[in-house]
This record gives C-alpha cells, sequence and structure tokens, in this order.
C-alpha cells in the first residue's frame, strides 16, 4: 500500500559518520553480497568484466572536496544508500503498491513480485537510492538488511545490517530513532547528525554527521600556524641548507 | 532526463489522440455518416491507445501492469492509467452509437471529453509532482499539457478557427514554461552543498564518482550530451509546432491541404518539444555526481 503511516512504532536507520568514513568501500562489497543472496532477485552485473560495466547496487560512495577560501582542502568520503525517509515520495508515486513503509519499523521496501519496473520511484527519490536491475526488470534499494535483524538463525551481534557490521573503521551504527536514548539517537544529538538535501521534505530518517573541525583547515583553530611560522626562518641544517641555497 | 525516443514519440501521439476525443465528445468535427465518424473516432482512439501500449513496452515486468491500477489514492501513474482506460471504453461506446446508429449522446460525449482532459491532466501530474526535477515541478507544467492535447486535438478534430487560436496560445505559454523552467533548478535552491550537507566545509566538488562505469541513475537521470543545442531546438520546436501553423491556418483561408501540412508540422515540433521536456530536465541526484 503506497500510504504512508502516519506514525511508525519504530524508526530504525543509519547514522553515517563522514568524520570517520576512510572511503575503502566495504560496504558498498559487503551490501551486494549479502543482498544478491537473500531479499529479492539478485543484484545483477552486466558486461562486468567488459569495456562497458554495469551493475546494480544498494550503497555507493562518493568522495567529495571541500574548500574553503584560502584554506586548503578537505576529502569527504560519502557512503549513500536508502535513508527510509518518513515523508517518502518514492512509496506515494508508486503505481502498484510495490513500494511500501513499514508500520512497525519504518522501513521503505520493494515488493518485487508486484514491481512492474516503470522507475517512477528512483525518479521520484532526491538521492539516488533506487536501482532498476537490467536482468529482473524490477527496483533494488536498501532494505535495512531486514533479512538480518531480525533473523533469529544468525548469531546476535549480527543482527545489523551487513554494511555496519563490515565497516572497519565503525563509520556506520544501526538503531531506533524513535528511540531517545538510542545509541544513534544520542550520536546523532551529540554531533550534530543532518539531513540530506532537507529543503526536498522528505524527512530522512538515517543521519549524516558532519566531519569534525580540523585545525588546518579551520582558520579560527589554527594551531599548526605558529609552528609553520618558525618553519621560514629555521635554524640548524635546514636553516643552513635553506641560506646556503638561496644563494646559490 | 534521458529523452528516450519512443517515449517522445509515443507520450506526444496519445496527447493528441486524447486531445482529440476531447473535441468530439463535443459533437466536433460536426460531421454525420458512417465513415467519416469512424474515421475520427478510429484516429482518437488509436493514437491514445498506442501511447498506452507502448507506455508497457517500457516496464521490467509489463505482464504484471494489471497492478498499476490498484494505488489510485496516491500515484498519479495509477490515476493515470484508470482514467485512460475509462475515457477508451466510455468514448468508444459514444463513438459506435454515433457512428453506427447515428445517436450521438451528448451527456456521454460530455462524459468522455471530462474524462480525457482528466487524462492529460494526471498525465501532467505525475511530471509535475517530481520535487526531485525543478524544471518539472512547477504550475506551467500542468498547463503546457492541457494547451498541448487541447491544439493538437483542435488540428485533428480539424477546428481551424479554435486550432489557431489555441496554437497562438500554446506559443505564449510554451515561452512562458521555458522561462519559468530556466529558474526552477536555482530557485529550488538545490545545490551540491545542500545535497551533500558540507556547505560549512566550503566550497564542495566531487573529487571521485562512486564507481568507474556508469548506473542506471546516470544513464536515467543525467542527460548533458544533448542540451547543447537546446537553444536552437526551442526556436525549431516553437516554429514548428505552433507559430508557423498557426500563422498559416489563421493569414490563409484553411482547406484540406493547409490543415494537412499544419498537422504535420505541429506533429514534427511537438516531438522537438518533448525531446527538450526530458532532455532540459535535470535531477537533483545530478549534483551527487557534480553533473545536472
Ligand atoms: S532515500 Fe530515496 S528510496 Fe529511500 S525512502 Fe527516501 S526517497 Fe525513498
Ligand atoms: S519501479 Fe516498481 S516499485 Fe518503483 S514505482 Fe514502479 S512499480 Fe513501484
Amino acid at each position: 500500500m503506497t500510504q504512508l503511516p502516519t506514525f511508525t512504532k519504530k524508526k530504525l536507520g543509519l547514522v553515517i559518520d563522514l568524520d570517520t568514513c576512510v572511503g575503502c568501500h566495504a560496504c558498498v562489497i559487503s551490501c551486494k553480497e549479502w543482498n544478491t543472496t537473500s531479499y529479492g532477485a539478485p543484484l545483477s552485473d552486466v558486461d562486468a568484466y567488459g569495456a562497458d560495466p554495469d551493475g546494480s547496487f544498494l550503497n555507493r560512495v562518493h568522495t567529495f572536496e571541500a574548500k574553503q577560501e584560502g584554506c586548503s582542502a578537505q576529502t569527504v568520503h560519502f557512503p549513500k544508500s536508502c535513508l527510509h525517509c518518513e515523508d517518502a515520495p518514492c512509496v506515494t508515486v508508486c503505481p502498484t503498491g510495490a513500494s511500501y513503509k513499514r508500520e512497525e519499523d519504518g522501513i521503505v521496501l520493494v515488493n518485487e513480485d508486484h514491481c512492474i519496473g516503470c522507475g517512477l520511484c528512483a525518479w521520484a527519490c532526491p538521492y539516488g537510492a533506487r536501482e532498476m536491475d537490467k536482468v529482473e526488470g524490477v527496483m533494488k534499494k536498501c532494505t535495512l538488511c531486514v533479512d538480518r535483524i531480525y533473523n533469529e538463525n544468525i548469531p546476535e551481534e549480527d543482527r545489523v545490517p551487513s554494511c555496519v557490521k563490515t565497516c572497519p573503521a565503525g563509520a556506520r551504527h544501526f538503531g531506533d530513532f524513535a528511540d531517545p536514548t538510542s545509541n544513534v539517537s544520542i550520536l546523532s544529538a551529540a554531533r550534530g547528525g543532518m539531513d540530506l538535501m532537507p529543503a526536498i521534505g522528505t524527512k530522512p530518517v538515517n543521519k549524516y554527521l558532519p566531519p569534525r573541525p580540523k585545525a588546518d583547515i579551520t582558520p579560527e583553530l589554527d594551531v599548526l600556524g605558529p609552528l609553520m611560522a618558525q618553519d621560514e626562518t629555521a635554524g640548524g641544517f635546514i636553516g643552513w641548507l635553506d641560506r646556503t641555497l638561496e644563494r646559490l | 532526463m534521458h529523452p528516450a525516443p519512443s517515449v517522445i514519440i509515443f507520450t506526444s501521439l496519445s496527447g493528441l489522440g486524447f486531445g482529440l476525443i476531447f473535441w468530439m465528445g463535443f459533437g466536433l468535427p460536426a460531421v454525420n455518416g458512417m465513415i467519416v465518424v469512424a474515421v475520427f473516432a478510429t484516429l482518437g482512439l488509436g493514437l491514445a491507445t498506442i501511447g498506452l501500449l507502448a507506455s508497457t513496452f517500457h516496464l521490467g515486468n509489463p505482464q504484471r501492469a494489471w497492478r498499476a491500477f490498484s494505488q489510485w489514492k496516491t500515484s498519479w501513474l495509477s490515476r493515470e492509467g484508470i482514467l485512460a482506460v475509462l475515457t477508451l471504453i466510455t468514448f468508444f461506446i459514444y463513438a459506435c452509437l454515433w457512428a453506427f446508429l447515428d445517436i450521438r449522446i451528448a451527456a456521454l460525449g460530455w462524459l468522455s471529453s471530462a474524462l480525457a482532459a482528466g487524462t492529460i491532466f494526471t498525465t501532467s501530474m505525475i511530471y509535475a509532482q517530481m520535487k526531485t526535477v525543478p524544471r518539472w515541478n512547477v504550475s506551467s507544467t500542468l498547463l503546457l499539457f492541457l494547451i498541448y492535447s487541447a491544439a493538437g486535438g483542435a488540428l485533428l478534430a480539424a477546428q481551424m478557427q479554435a486550432a489557431g487560436a489555441l496554437l497562438a496560445i500554446l506559443a505564449v505559454v510554451q515561452v512562458l514554461a521555458w522561462k519559468q523552467g530556466d529558474y526552477a533548478f536555482a530557485k529550488a535552491g538545490h545545490t551540491i552543498e545542500t545535497a551533500t550537507g558540507l556547505s560549512a566545509l566550503g566550497k564542495v566538488r566531487l573529487l571521485e564518482k562512486p564507481h568507474s562505469g556508469t548506473n542506471y541513475l546516470m544513464k536515467e537521470m543525467i542527460h548533458i550530451v544533448g542540451r547543447k543545442h537546446s537553444a536552437k531546438l526551442r526556436v525549431i520546436s516553437i516554429a514548428l509546432m505552433a507559430i508557423i501553423p498557426a500563422t498559416l491556418i489563421l493569414a490563409l483561408d484553411a482547406g484540406h491541404i493547409i490543415a494537412a501540412l499544419a498537422i504535420v508540422l505541429h506533429v514534427a515540433g511537438l516531438f522537438a518539444a518533448r525531446w527538450l521536456f526530458f532532455a532540459e530536465a535535470e535531477h537533483v541526484v545530478g549534483l551527487y555526481y557534480d553533473q545536472r
């Protein structure tokens, strides 16, 4: 049913720490591995070893550079997957009812047996979180590993999304945002968890933690400045070398 | 957005078909005789149906297309499907009675017209609702689709005076729509900084794509190549679609040859305009790829 629930008992989602992510893409691979073998159709690859490879992924890591006038640039690795929006436009546009948001935990899913592969939901998502599978002709998206988090056949510590379990840097956290005392709520509150493109009104559940201020990039935090300044009139061997080279 | 030729051709044609149905619902052209009515009605039904059928070819799983009638409560695509089928059925009955029994039930005709107008409206809403595509997410999208169909339908229904006037209006609406669309993205205020939330860190640019090749998102939503010539195409499309046919009709005595020429020009211009409608539309997901 494509009517959004007015209230979900839980709001399961992720906190993604842009300060900690090292851009290793391990989450991309583990996501592909888990989701190609479980929920729904496998995530196909087309021409995987050829000249024009293309395939479906539910999670992708972009790398951005941010630069302020007069400061050095900063690299930010940016994992992106479905944000399980509270006001999910991808759900309401779906003509078949294949897309839905669960009342019990807020997870946004596609029932692949009902999906006709019209692609309208992918148009409606601002974040590029839905990809049509070339081979199966159905829409694929992050399931928040719904087949892991409630799975009693796997050890309890594994009952988190595959990307969270895999991340070697601990940049991804899973929990319930409806509970103000949960790990994700506390982390998000402490570190200024933010929404992507808030003006578009999707009310994402997933939160992104902005990179912490860095000393050499944030002008007010000029910790290294004095040390760098000394360097210019360095003494000792470097100073001698500098002066000698200058004279040549 | 990716301008797939088949989508452009078939959405344009089905718009014309529903436009013709709209006029025929009012008993126009005011013809009698089985053959004439049947020819006009078949044209309307045929064009509208081609569009509908063709849209199912683009589905990943067309065998389940019937499910698309189920979500009318929230989905404009679902509403479009339902209204389109209702229009076709109503009009089919109305046209059969008119052609074969020479009974034209006015109320049934008005109902077909209203349903046809409703179908066109729902089509326009599929695009106009997309907040992710600011160029579409404007009021002129609604007006534009209605005028396309009304003007094209009038041409096909041989309502030359009305067609001339509507084509002139279409030219104005089209220019306004392009103008409104040109500012829409900036007005919506989405930038790579709001997309990434990194504005506090300064100017943001993409350093590395998430993948070396392409993907569904880039193929479907990011279309930069074709836009190079959009200024020229705008002139060509509006001249062919509206200005030249309107001038021909209003300035010359509208005989069969002029009418046929006007239709051919209009349809060619309409294809170009529909191509631009997709090719010029920028999806916000392009911000994550630093490409729009
Ligand atoms: S991120 Fe995209 S796919 Fe996921 S719920 Fe939000 S709009 Fe839908
Ligand atoms: S692609 Fe599938 S899930 Fe998406 S809108 Fe179409 S039918 Fe619904």
